[in-house]
């Protein structure tokens, strides 16, 4: 009887809590707005205030908040600002496959793999240990040295290598979490079917795996497109060397505002739909286990 | 009669713990047999030995006069031919039931997506499931995954099912739907090896029980003689906790 009991008292308890977290009590919505309001008004006032009544205020605005540099120099970065763009697109593409390949090397179970899962470790510690910058300077500079038969030497090829090797690493362990939530006994379901285990990977374990990991995958992204940057270390033009250009021409550093301003837009779309696709995912499992 | 499935003192540990001490078993063509006991008493592991999930340490199996433990077998292309179906369903998440059920003879039998469709709904059909073959298994009932988890074995077409408890995860007002799918595999003549904690079940389906204790086959026989009259005492005292707890009515 005692477990009736709390079947009974069960939904109710969650009941009165979910109204509590979400305020659902009817007329308190405006109320709430307004609040909300209120506070990010003053907080941000406030923040305003201290920043203009500051003593160097009028030297930085005059440095960093120029209307006139603000108009001169995005045409040019911008233009600069597509090859960030490019580096990202094409980074991303290759890294998606390349960590997906480490992943499965990783993941590879028994004696007979042992040297593979041996170089996918030693892979993933060692991009993830060695600062980008440092990837980047030595590929940049050492790489095309090489004179390698077939490959190119252009700072910009060797920039997107560093960052397609770094982020794999990355994204490895992101994928390798994945296929590791996914249960075993879905794997032994798949093989009792009659499925090699390739073929288990392919349609059972992987599907499951990748939807798992997209909003950590994003995230990684986010990262990416920000670390594109960094390839100005070794020659392209891209947004940021653009406004050092600027900014060593004109002896203002607005430039360097259009550049962050520009990297923000572009990692703002991809963060909302990061958050966007956690929320979905979190109403879906507690949608799918019916009590 | 051609035997469809052979153990032959079939031994199997997990490091000291002895699970299987030697099981020796017959099991012909169209033969539907039992197996009970206590839970550990190594029913799963039998039948995850026949499916070759969990290999042997010694003995013999057989299947339709072929030695599936022999060294150098194909795994993949005698698991084609048992099909097992297990107490949590472990339907894939992320297909139709459609898919669910097409996916092995697509991939594994290479039969035609259209071929391998018109099967599946036909099976689905056959077993109330036709207005679910769109859906996924998250919006399914526990009775309704588990009747399209044997659905999904039959359409690769096996010559023999093993059935691991598959009503124990199930709410009570589902277990009838599905024993009723087994019943009417057993009456299309499906040769089935079925682990089973529902005794009265067992005593309608089976053509022969055995009772399953400390990883041996204590006991074998028709299912009234088996229940009635138990020959040994840990028979007896299993039974006797059944028909206790209200399992069995005698």
């Amino acid at each position: 009887m005692a477990g009736g009991q709390g079947e009974r008292s069960g939904p109710e308890v969650a009941g009165s809590r979910a109204s509590r977290i979400l305020d659902v009590r009817p007329g308190q919505g405006g109320r709430s707005i307004a609040i909300a309001v209120v506070s990010t008004a003053f907080f941000f006032g406030l923040l305003t205030l201290v920043v203009v009544t500051s003593p160097g205020w009028a030297e930085v605005r005059q440095a960093f908040f120029s209307g006139e540099q603000f108009r001169e120099s995005f045409p040019d970065i911008l233009d600069a600002f597509w090859l960030n763009v490019k580096i990202f697109l094409i980074a991303e593409t290759v890294i998606l496959v390349t960590a997906l390949l480490i992943a499965v090397l990783r993941s590879l179970p028994g004696p007979v793999f042992f040297p593979l899962r041996v170089l996918g470790i030693a892979y993933t510690d060692l991009f993830r240990g060695i600062p980008t910058i440092l990837v980047i300077y030595i590929l940049g500079f050492g790489a095309p040295a090489l004179q390698l038969h077939g490959l190119p030497t252009s700072p910009f090829f060797w920039g997107v290598v560093s960052l397609v090797l770094v982020y794999s690493a990355y994204v490895a362990e992101v994928y390798r979490a994945g296929i590791e939530s996914v249960h075993q006994s879905q794997e032994a379901a798949a093989r009792s079917l009659g499925l090699s285990r390739f073929q288990s990977l392919r349609f059972v374990i992987l599907p499951q795996a990748v939807r798992r990991v997209v909003p950590p995958l994003l995230n990684d992204f986010i990262g990416l497109q920000k670390d594109t940057a960094l390839v100005a270390l070794i020659g392209p033009v891209e947004a940021f060397r653009q406004s050092q250009i600027e900014v060593a021409g004109s002896f203002n550093y607005t430039p360097y505002l259009v550049t962050a301003l520009l990297f923000v837009l572009l990692t703002i779309p991809l963060a909302r739909l990061t958050d966007w696709l956690i929320a979905r995912d979190r109403r879906r499992s507690l949608a799918g286990r019916p009590a | 009669m051609t035997l469809a499935l052979e153990l032959e003192g079939v031994r199997k540990s997990f490091g000291k713990l002895e699970v299987l001490g030697g099981i020796d078993l017959a099991v012909d063509e169209h033969e539907v047999v039992c197996l009970i006991g206590a839970s550990g008493s190594g029913k799963s592991t039998l039948l995850r030995c026949v499916n070759l999930i969990e290999p042997i340490d010694s003995g013999r199996i057989v299947v339709e006069g072929e030695e599936i433990t022999a060294r150098g077998v194909d795994v993949d292309r005698i698991r084609r031919r048992i099909g097992i179906v297990y107490q949590a369903y472990n339907l894939f998440p992320h297909m139709s039931v459609l898919r669910n059920v097409t996916l092995g003879p697509t991939e594994v039998l290479k039969t035609s997506r259209s071929a391998a469709e018109a099967q599946a709904l036909e099976l689905l059909r056959r077993f109330g499931l036709a207005d679910k073959a769109r859906e996924y298994p998250d919006r399914l009932s526990g009775g309704q995954q588990q009747r399209v988890a044997i659905v999904r074995a039959l359409a690769m077409r096996p010559d023999l099912m093993l059935l691991d408890e598959v009503t124990s995860a199930l709410d009570p007002e589902l277990v009838a739907e599905v024993l009723e799918v087994i019943r009417e595999l057993a009456r299309s003549g499906m040769t089935m090896l079925i682990a089973t904690h529902e005794m009265s079940f067992a005593r309608d389906i089976a053509d022969r029980i055995c009772f399953l204790d400390n990883g041996v086959i204590l006991e074998e026989g028709p299912p009234e003689e088996l229940l009635r009259s138990p020959r040994e005492p840990r028979t007896r005292q299993f039974l006797q906790r059944v028909i206790d707890a209200g399992r069995l009515a005698v």
